[in-house]
Order: structure tokens, then sequence, then C-alpha cells
């Protein structure tokens, strides 16, 4: 009952009053760290909320989809997978949606406008209703091609292929020449990420295709969609069924296999930075340590007060402790919502939603907390192994 | 029982050569005493009061604070004893910038566990005390030296301690104002508190009615004005 007592309450206010007193210096080393946890924050949120982009992206398109093309071959450049593969693969039990689509060598000119053999890097190609729904595509203005569209010379345009026709709507029936015929723009498809090839095509039906441009059934690739428990089984028999014959010619591809490796890239750059940020917070933590220990220094007088006052050694090192936590504390505080601000203006840039995990805040404020107190602890215990009766001594 | 008694103490810091610092000290004050502790530079006031205050444990001999022995009491226990016996006043003052006159005054009571609005009211009583009723809310920066001295003061007062220790608390005044800080711990001892002052000034030490002096370590003399009352 006659020990010294220092209430929680008095600690704190004691611990902030160091700082509060150095008003300057407080802002600067809080400064070291508001820098560092700003950087985490800012990496973790930006990171965080462009894996959220390619993720929801993936999760829109579905892992499920498989593509299959004739391999490269070295004798003929057109090479084509065998006339049944949309056929046969529809066959397998798995399989959801198929549609083949194959390039058709006929030139393609906005009507009237453009002169001939100029056709803006557009090519078309015939394909299946089906596509659509396969890819996941969706029409930004008009229809898909349908299969009662027959021998109806009626054409949808890939994003890029309208803009370059400069039709950005079928509202007043816009129409393109491909070779010696008119076709009717009757659909414009929305951009399909996983296939910036389909945005510059302009897509006509296979019986349009045989009839007026002389052009073979059989596909070049064939895009399918499977059910989602069995995309590796179909993955494996798919070579096999479309070409029994030579299975080695075919070329099975999975297209998200592209996004899920930008994720990870992603995440292999965020761990980078997220590394480099945790270097500016070490060093903003030296920083602190650094400044406590001056600090120790020129408060001697102040320490053997407390000390003579009845401060035992422990009271002293929770002082300075206090002080130094509240220091990073600060400092984190500040670099969290720079961090945040950070974040949400460059996903908002980047058209992203916007991801700032709020447990990601509240562990830098965490970090931070931790980071004062450690490099508070070497000062501290400097500051209470002082001889209160050299400390009150006049220097 | 004395409010303070040394015995046989003996104070030596380490180093070559070493210094005996005190030697062979033995003193007792009772409640109620003003000593002054005169001595040239270098005689071991300051050792004598960091000794007397705890700060400091002697080489050898015992220090007992109101019949207590000090020598066998750990850190804390010491730093307690501090807390609540025992009033420090410094040359160099010592208050903290960063406060007010009542909030520097209330650290006297800060490691004792007590409540923030009753140090507030204490130091109040404390500061009004010591003639700075009027300064409660100043900082140290806008204070004069005589000023900051009477804060001082009312900091060592304040917890009611059972003796006060002032080492040169005049050094950074000047002779006006060292005089009515004497005056100052006249009065406060006429009120009852244990006051022991440390000076190398002989001419301030004839105004205690207790003089101790000290020289080379050794008490020299120890002289009491009842005692030279008697003697004349
Ligand atoms: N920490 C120390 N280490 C070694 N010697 C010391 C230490 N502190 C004091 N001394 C020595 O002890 C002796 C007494 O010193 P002290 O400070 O007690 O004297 P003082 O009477 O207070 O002098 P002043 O009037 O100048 O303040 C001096 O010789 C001094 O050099
Ligand atoms: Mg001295």
């Amino acid at each position: 009952m006659n020990r010294s007592r220092l209430r929680f309450a008095d600690l704190i206010r004691t611990g902030l009053l160091g700082l509060t007193t150095r008003l300057g210096r407080t802002i600067l080393t809080a400064g070291g760290i508001a820098i560092g946890i700003a950087s985490m924050v800012s990496v973790l949120g930006i990171s965080s909320s462009s894996t959220a982009d390619v993720l929801s992206e993936l999760d829109r398109l579905g892992t499920n989809l498989l593509a299959v093309e004739a391999g490269a071959s070295f004798l003929d450049d057109d090479v084509r997978l065998p006339d049944t593969s949309s056929a046969r693969i529809r066959r397998i039990p798995a399989t959801e949606n198929a549609a083949a689509l194959t390039p058709v060598s006929v030139d393609i000119v906005k009507s009237d406008v453009m002169p001939s053999g100029r056709n803006g890097g557009v090519q078309v190609s015939a394909t299946e209703a089906e596509l659509l729904d396969t890819l996941a595509g969706t029409v930004a203005d008009g229809r898909f091609l349908s299969t009662g569209d027959g021998q109806l010379p009626v054409v949808v345009l890939g994003s890029e292929a309208a803009e370059r026709f400069g039709i950005s709507s079928v509202k007043h029936r816009p129409a393109v020449q491909l070779g010696e015929h008119r076709f009717a723009v009757v659909g414009i498809l929305e951009p399909l990420v996983l296939y910036p090839d389909i945005d510059r095509m302009a897509l006509i039906g296979f019986d349009v295709a045989e009839n007026l441009f002389d052009s073979k059934r059989a596909p070049g690739t064939v895009y399918l969609r499977t059910d989602p428990d069995y995309v590796e089984q179909v993955r494996n028999i798919l070579a096999r069924t479309v070409d029994p014959a030579s299975p080695s010619s075919v070329s099975v591809t999975r297209p998200s296999e592209a996004l899920s490796a930008k994720a990870e890239v992603n995440k292999s750059l965020t761990n980078l930075l997220l590394g480099l940020g945790a270097v500016a917070l070490v060093v903003g933590g030296v920083g602190i340590a650094n400044v406590m220990v001056i600090s120790v220094l020129e408060r001697r007088g102040e320490i053997g007060v407390r000390r003579a006052l009845g401060a035992t050694r422990r009271h002293i090192a929770a002082q300075f402790v206090v002080e130094s936590a509240a220091l990073a504390l600060i400092g984190g505080t500040v670099g969290v919502g720079i961090g945040a601000l950070v974040t949400i203006g460059y996903a908002k840039r980047q058209d992203w939603t916007v991801s700032v995990p709020l447990e990601g805040l509240a562990l830098g404020v965490l970090a931070a907390l931790v980071i004062g107190a450690v490099a508070g602890l070497y000062p501290a215990v400097r500051a209470a192994r002082l001889d209160p009766a050299e400390a009150v001594r006049p220097a | 029982m004395s409010v303070l008694q040394l015995t046989s103490v003996t104070k030596e810091y380490g180093g070559k050569p070493a210094v005996r610092a005190l030697d062979d000290v033995s003193l007792r004050i009772e409640a109620g005493e003003l000593t002054a502790i005169v001595g040239p530079s270098g005689s071991g006031k300051s050792t004598l009061m960091n000794v007397i205050g705890t700060l400091d444990r002697p080489t050898r001999g015992e220090v007992m604070i109101e019949g207590e022995a000090t020598s066998a009491m750990s850190d804390a226990q010491l730093a307690g004893l501090r807390a609540r016996r025992i009033g420090f006043v410094f040359q160099q003052f010592h208050l903290l910038a960063g406060l007010s006159a009542a909030a520097n005054v209330a650290t006297g009571l800060l490691y004792r566990g007590i409540k923030p609005k009753e140090r507030e009211r204490r130091s109040h009583h404390a500061l009004e005390r010591v003639g700075l009723g009027h300064r409660i809310d100043h900082r140290p920066g806008a204070l004069s030296g005589g000023e900051r001295q009477r804060v001082a003061i009312a900091r060592a007062l304040v917890g009611d301690p059972a003796i006060v220790l002032a080492d040169e608390p005049t050094g950074n005044l000047d002779s006006k104002t060292s005089e009515e800080i004497v005056n100052l711990m006249l009065e406060l001892n006429s009120e009852g508190s244990t006051i022991v002052v440390i000076t190398h000034d002989n001419e301030l030490a004839e105004l205690f009615p207790r003089r101790v002096r000290v020289l080379d370590g050794r008490i020299d003399s120890d002289v009491q004005v009842e005692a030279l009352i008697g003697a004349v």
C-alpha cells in the first residue's frame, strides 16, 4: 500500500504529453511511419481492387470454357478441324454449349463509302447462333445471329469492327458490303475481354457463307462450354473426339487460364511492393527509436524529477513506450487514411470496384502500434536505467 | 522518532581515484525543523541530499526515514517512499514546460494514484500556500525564476511529505528573490513543514535556525539557534 501507483489514464496522458510538448518533432517522426503504412495500405488496396477486378471478370466469363483449334501445320496454312467437329463435341455429355468459328475469305467494306480492298482489318467469319452464349458475350445493340437466318444476308459486328465502320447502332438499318453482296447489320457486340480477335470480326451464318462465298464448313475453331465439374475430363478427350485419326493435330486451350495467370502476376507484384512498404515501415520504426533515444538523453532532468516524485523504473519505461507507440499510432492512422484515399482514387480512375479491406486498415494501425511499442522498448529501458541521482544533477 | 536519521553514512564513487563524497556522516533531523546544510563546492552537499532523499544509496551506513530503514528496501519500494514521504526542490526547478503551474504541482501526486480532480484541488491549495494563487494557469515559460521556484516548492509540498529537501533552491536566483524564497521556507516551516535546504551561501544559511556545515564529506559543525542563544 506504500507503493508508487500510476493510473492507466495518467500513464497515457503522460506519454502523450511528451508528444504535444515537442509537436514539430512528433509530426516529422510520425510522418515516417505514415509513409510506410500509407504505401503498404495503398499497395494492398490497389492490388486487391485489381485482383478483385480480374477475378470478377473470371467469374463472369467462367472457367469452364475451352477452345479447340487445328494445330499449326507446316504444309497447310489454312488448317481446319474436321467438318464434323461441332457435332462430335456437342455429343459429349458434359458439353453445355458449343459453337464453331471459321474465317471466310471475302472483303468487307462499309457500303458505298470505303473504296474496295480496304476493310480496315475487319475479318469476316462464319459462325453459329450458339457462339454468343458459349462465349458469355452480350449484344450492345440489335441481336445476334439466329438459326432462322438461313440464307438471309445479315451480319453482326464485333465492337471494334463496328467502331471502324462508324456504326454505333442498328436503328437506321446500316449495311456493309461483303464482296458483291450487301449485308444488313443486325447487331453489334459488346467487347469480349478474352477474345479481342472476335471484336474485330464481322460474323455471318454458315449457310449464307457457303452459299454466297463458297466457304467450307470445316471450322477453324470450336468454342465449348462444359459442365464446370468436368472441365478437365472433357479437355482430355477433346482431341480424340474431334479428330480420332490424328488427335495430335488438334490443340485445346482454356482461355480463363490467361486471366488466372494475370491474377497470379498481380499477386507476386503485390508481394514485392508489400515488401518495399514493409522496409519503409521498418525504416520508420528505426526513425522512432532514434528520436526516442535522443529524447531520453535530452530529458534526463525530467526523468530524474519523475523518479524523485516517486515514479518507479517501470513507470518511466511505460511512459516512453506509450509515447513511442502513440507516435507510431498517429503515423499509422494518418498513413491508413492516405493509403485508403490513394486506393479509392486509383481504383476510381481504373473503373474498378473499390476494394479496401477493412481488416487491412485495422491491421495497418495495429502494425504501427506494435512497431512503435517495439521501437520504444530500447529507449524506454535506457530511460528506466538512468540513475536518478545522476539524472537530477545539473548537467 | 526522528523524521530522518543517518548513521555512519559513507558514500564512495567508483573510478580512479575513488572519491569519498561522504565520510561517516551521522545526522538526525526532527519533525518541524528547518535546517540549512552549508559547505563549499565539492564538499558533498548534493551527495548528502541524494542519499537522504533515497535517490542514491550509501556505500555504507543506514538512512532511516520516519524510523524505517531504507537499505533493505527495493528500488520500487524506495520510489513509493519518495512518492509519499519526501519532497524535492532543485536548483534548476525541473518543471515540465508543457504543463501549467497547477498541472506541474499536481505531478507531485501523480505517482500516488490520486484522481485528477483531487490532484487539481490540492495543487491549487499548494500554489496558494506559496503565494502563486494568481498564476495557476501559467506555463513555466511565462513565469519569473522566483515564481518557477515557488511552483517547484509547491510541487514538493503538495503531497504533505515528512520532509522537503531543497538543493540550492536559490542558486539560479538574484539575492532579493533568494531572500523571498528563504522567507517562504521560514513561513512554511512555521506552518509545520520539515525542510532541509542545501546552500553554499553562508549569508543565506545565517537565516536558518539550524545550520549543518559540511566539509570534505564530513560534518564539520552542527549549530542550532537556540543553542547559540543559550551560549551567548
Ligand atoms: N557521479 C559521481 N562520480 C564521481 N564523483 C562524483 C560523482 N558525483 C559527485 N562526485 C564527487 O563527489 C564530491 C561531492 O560532490 P557533490 O556534488 O556532492 O558536492 P556539492 O557540495 O554539492 O558541490 P556544489 O556546491 O558544487 O554543488 C565531489 O568531489 C564530486 O566531484
Ligand atoms: Mg551540489
